[in-house]
């Protein structure tokens, strides 16, 4: 057993965990690391060679944003631990994610779906 | 409520509802709100996109094989880091010490490769007062190179706290919020990379 997996505490009822344990639970081992690492590196390649192909450009919006997301979401879920740690992490994060995002949709459905003049009539 | 919990090594945190300790709860909901800071930027970047009437324009200045690089050079600093994460968390010094110098290292490439393309595009006419493009691009990359410098400094701090033995598998919790910040930035690197430079 190593120095940080010793056990917990309980305090009024509230079951405490030492610091250590909390970094020890389900974390990724080094090899799935540089896994990710290595598929990150992969699909970033991807992306940039799809950009470069004139015959991919009618579909290079949706594939460019499916790769990024999923870039962005193995980074989060595996280097971020999200996907290991406690849920309560998750909400305070993505809430305000999905409202950051409802900001960048909604203004560009203002500024660049919207025709101008149509709110005015 | 009791202060502290002394169980032999490093400091201890008072209990708290979530059974979390606030630093990374606090860290997480600071996260959570720099989502709407970077928001707010790529917002107006998209908005302004296409938009301004003289150049340089986009299409004319992004340097696509060279960010691809320092996209790169970001991605493996998470990698580092991580790594870095697990070596302090198995009590291995070296590990620590290489890691996160590694780290800090790969970011401040990075900063040189931004300082580098700053440069290149002052020197081709585009200012934060040239065009709408240059106005929303050089705040939204600007404020993304401030937070890696930040990072930077960071990392630097706790490397020199590794290099005097004070960060043992006990203090693994503040080496994982510095990485979660890093890794934050590194998402917000790869939403600009495909919205700025590829979807150019």
């Amino acid at each position: 057993m190593t120095e940080h997996s010793q056990g917990a505490h309980v305090h009024g009822g509230i079951t405490m965990n030492t610091h250590a344990e909390a970094h020890a639970h389900s974390h990724p081992s080094w090899k799935t690391y540089v896994m990710i690492g290595a598929v990150l590196t992969i699909v970033t390649a991807i992306e940039v060679a799809i950009f470069y192909i004139p015959a991919l450009e009618p579909v290079l919006v949706p594939v460019l944003l499916a790769l990024s997301a999923a870039k962005f979401f193995l980074v989060v879920f595996y280097y971020m631990h999200l996907k290991f740690d406690n849920p309560i992490f998750s909400r305070v994060f993505f809430s305000p994610m999905v409202l950051a995002l409802v900001v960048v949709v909604g203004l560009i459905i203002l500024f660049k779906v919207i025709p101008p003049g149509w709110v005015a009539g | 409520m009791n202060t502290a919990v002394a169980h032999g090594h490093g400091p201890a945190h008072p209990p708290t509802s979530t059974g979390q300790t606030s630093y990374k709860l606090g860290f997480w909901v600071f996260l959570g709100s720099e989502t709407l800071f970077f928001g707010s930027l790529i917002g107006t970047y998209m908005t302004y996109k296409n938009e301004s009437v003289v150049g340089p324009f986009p299409h004319e200045i992004l340097d696509i094989p060279l960010t691809t690089i320092s996209t790169f050079v970001l991605l493996m600093s998470s990698l580092a880091m991580v790594l870095a994460l697990d070596a302090v968390q198995r009590g291995s010094r070296k590990g620590a010490l290489t890691w996160i110098m590694a780290t800090a290292g790969l970011g401040a490439t990075f900063l040189g490769f931004q300082a580098y393309e700053f440069t290149h595009f002052y020197h081709a006419g585009l200012t934060l007062q040239t065009n709408l493009f240059g106005s929303s691009f050089f705040v939204l990359t600007g404020f993304h190179g401030a937070h890696v410098t930040i990072g930077v400094i960071w990392l630097l701090a706790l490397w020199l706290d590794a290099l005097k033995g004070k960060l043992p598998p006990s203090r693994a919790e503040t080496l994982e919020v510095a990485g979660l910040y890093w890794h934050f930035v590194d998402i917000v690197w790869i939403v600009i990379f495909t919205l700025i430079y590829l979807l150019m």
